[in-house]
């Protein structure tokens, strides 16, 4: 008996510490702090895509550590959805103390965490990091009141890649697809079809990525920018559905049922084309057989009224966490993503990484001829589309609103009438709006 | 002087024997409280303050007790009625097949002069020992475009091209129904061979000597005596379909659109992604708990006849 007593005491007090020991500590300092750079440590970082967002935080520790050798990098594979969950689940539990230092954070959720979860963000605007020297419209996607809470990477731009032998079969080239409607993407996807059999684009089932880019390359939101949805009546999204319906009936889109299967779509000889953003050059380049057979050039637009040839898809900011060590990790993100052009140098080529940092744009390596591309400056391409790219603005809800649409475009491709599709898309984000 | 000491010695005994009992009584309690306290602590504990969290709105941190309002929030969710409709499909579709399957598979190798029973018995329950995401997986490449079903049915002539089974509705949910069969037929069948082994044979050859074929033996000798071993096996399935996540998740992601996703997999997204609301997510949670316990208590009641 005096054993347990004597158990229970000890387990008691052990708790009792460990619970004082959890006590928070005062904020971190965000500005510099020289010791404590000195000083080094390991920062854990959490990115998502091997080829690209993981690659580029290699290299970036690796031109880091020649200024900091004491520093060491922790590059830990995470999906986006993970990160996403992961952020929910510490801050509703409050154990803020299992997130890394840096993660990387998709422009169209950031604004949507710092709001519902600022325990979980640092405020960098003081950091000393020059946020000036990103391009503005990227910036504002991880800005929440006024203040920085990303430092900016890839961008997104949308691009359409084609395979330069297989339309050339239809007696078409990349100019006749360059600059055009998707009315006119239609009429030349019907030619590619009768001439080779192969459908143009391929695209993972459900549709809301495409209507998102849609909607983006004509810079209509679907919410107002009161906050209110604007599904019903909003006409750039109606034609982006009936646009893409249409794709998918004629056959000139095919859907398929993984991400896998999409990849394969292009590497395996299946279709023409893909539409996605730059981030997929990376996986264009996967075929070695393929080489000197894509080219580059800029998306089918809306007809309607601002409707442009350019729109982005995906793109994400780097996050420094309420966990990290606050004064290495900000001095790493300062002397890497935000402040070499080595660094932009050696990512464009080798993963496809194009800064919005706008002095890596100067760097003549963005003038270089791609030798997969039969010669085309792609960079200098991909970076003349992005300065087209309309404003666009999320809202908290857009993930509600992508989850509508894509049940949406379900039901209109099963039979159902579009403005009842659409009606039913807004209240459901109305209700999901209520809280 | 001899009855003296009996009477005393019995006293003594008797006074041992309660201390005794006294003792192991407590013991005995000691080794409950353990187990006792490990449910509180790890069911009732949870479950409590899940109700409270389903009374509060807001996010993260920040919640408020707002009364009943994710109750009736419920009632006017479209997706929460079409994930209840779907997830009562897989219900009513996939749970008396399999049971049904399971007796007949049960009776069939219950059958001593079958050859290979061992091997028979060990390959339909093998399923139930695989992982629910290596599983899902491996359905998910077989179902998938190029994936092997398509091709041995374009193959062999019975589909021009193939079906994009994932990408439509109701073959996404059939694909479902299909996996919940493979991987869960077998371990009910485990719990009816049990059951038939422990009839009597004497029963079987009476019946025999009365004339009765094999499916008047099935239905009224096998189906009358395992009874509450179906009943058992019918509520753990209707338990376990009500909460089905995996597959949903894994399998077809719930879509195309939200079509085959169970309710377990909107709670889940609701908790847990876009903008979390884990209070309404906790209220469903318990409409789920609430539902699996009201089927329950109709299936004793219509099954339990003891």
């Amino acid at each position: 008996m005096k054993k347990l007593i004597v158990l229970i005491l000890v387990i008691a007090i052990s708790m009792l510490l460990s619970a004082c020991a959890n006590e928070p500590d005062t904020p971190v300092a965000v500005e510099p702090d020289p010791d404590a750079i000195a000083a080094g440590g390991t920062i854990t970082v959490w990115s998502w895509d091997p080829a690209f967002n993981l690659r580029a935080m290699t290299e970036a520790a690796a031109i880091y550590q020649r200024i900091n050798p004491a520093f060491e990098l922790n590059n830990v594979e995470v999906p986006w959805e993970d990160i996403d969950m992961q952020i929910t689940t510490f801050a509703v539990a409050g154990t803020l103390d299992l997130l890394p230092d840096i993660m990387l954070v998709q422009d169209q959720a950031f604004q949507l965490n710092v709001m519902n979860f600022p325990e979980v963000f640092l405020d960098l605007t003081d950091s000393g990091i020059n946020f000036n020297d990103f391009a503005t419209a990227k910036t504002s996607l991880s800005m929440v009141d006024g203040r920085n809470f990303g430092v900016p990477f890839d961008n997104g731009v949308t691009i359409m890649g084609l395979r330069t032998d297989i339309i050339g079969e239809a007696g078409l080239t990349v100019d006749d697809f360059t600059s055009i409607t998707w009315g006119r993407f239609i009429e030349l996807g019907h030619e590619v079809l009768a001439a080779t059999g192969m459908p143009m684009v391929a695209t993972t089932a459900g549709g809301a990525d495409w209507i998102d880019y849609m909607s983006k390359s004509a810079g209509v939101s679907m919410f107002n920018p009161d906050g209110t949805p604007n599904i019903v009546g909003n006409a750039v999204l109606r034609q982006a559905l009936e646009i893409y319906v249409e794709l998918v009936r004629t056959g000139i889109l095919i859907e398929v049922d993984s991400w896998d299967a999409y990849i394969g779509s292009f590497v395996n000889d299946v279709v023409a084309g893909t539409i996605a953003g730059c981030w997929i050059l990376g996986s264009i380049q996967q075929n070695p057989a393929h080489e000197g057979l894509w080219a580059v050039t800029n998306i089918p637009r809306l007809d309607v009224p601002g409707g442009t040839n350019y729109s982005s898809w995906g793109g994400s900011s780097w996050a420094v966490t309420s966990n990290a060590n606050a004064p290495l990790a900000i001095d790493f993100l300062k002397n890497t993503f935000a402040g070499s052009v080595e660094l932009y140098d050696i990512l464009l080529p080798a993963a496809g990484a194009l800064a919005t940092w706008i002095p890596a744009a100067d760097s003549p390596v963005y003038q270089e001829e791609h030798p997969f591309f039969a010669g085309q400056r792609v960079a200098a391409d991909i970076i003349s589309f992005s300065a087209n790219i309309p404003t666009f603005y999320f809202g908290v809800f857009h993930y509600e609103a992508i989850s509508a649409i894509e049940v949406a475009v379900t039901n209109i491709l099963g039979g159902s009438d579009i403005d009842a599709e659409l009606q039913a898309a807004q209240e459901f984000v109305e209700f999901q709006m209520q809280g | 002087m001899k009855q003296t000491t009996e009477v005393s010695g019995g006293a003594a005994i008797k006074r041992s024997r309660l201390s005794l009992r006294r003792k192991q009584g407590l013991i005995g309690w000691a080794f409950l409280l353990i187990a006792a306290g490990l449910i509180v602590m790890m069911n009732f504990y949870p479950m409590v303050r899940g109700f409270m969290l389903s009374l509060q709105t807001g996010v993260g941190a920040r919640m408020e007790y707002s009364g009943f309002v994710n109750y009736s929030r419920m009632i006017g969710d479209p997706r929460f009625r079409q994930t209840l409709i779907t997830t009562f499909t897989y219900l009513l579709v996939q749970v008396p097949i399999m049971l049904l399957m399971g007796l007949a598979l049960a009776s069939m190798l219950n059958n001593k002069g079958l050859k290979g029973r061992g091997f028979f018995r060990t390959a339909i329950f093998l399923p139930c020992a695989v992982g629910l995401v290596a599983y899902s997986l491996v359905f998910r490449q077989m179902f998938s475009f190029d994936g092997l079903i398509n091709t041995i049915l374009v193959s062999s002539g019975i589909l021009e091209t193939g079906h994009n089974w994932l990408g439509t509705a109701w073959s996404a949910q059939l694909v479902i129904i299909l996996g919940l069969l493979w991987r869960w037929t077998g371990f009910n069948m485990i719990f009816y061979l049990a059951g038939i082994q422990n009839i009597d044979s004497s029963i079987y050859d009476a019946a025999r000597i009365d004339g009765a074929n094999v499916f008047q033996q099935f239905w009224k000798i096998t189906i009358p005596l395992l009874r509450p071993i179906i009943l058992l096996t019918a509520i753990m399935s209707t338990n376990g379909t009500l909460q089905l996540f995996d597959e949903s998740f894994n399998l077809t992601g719930g879509g195309p659109g939200i079509s085959s996703m169970s309710m377990s997999h909107y709670i889940f997204n609701t908790a847990f992604t876009g903008n979390p609301t884990i209070g309404y997510a906790s209220a469903m949670s318990f409409m789920v708990f609430l539902l699996v316990a009201i089927l329950a208590f109709i299936q004793l009641k219509v099954g339990d006849r003891r």
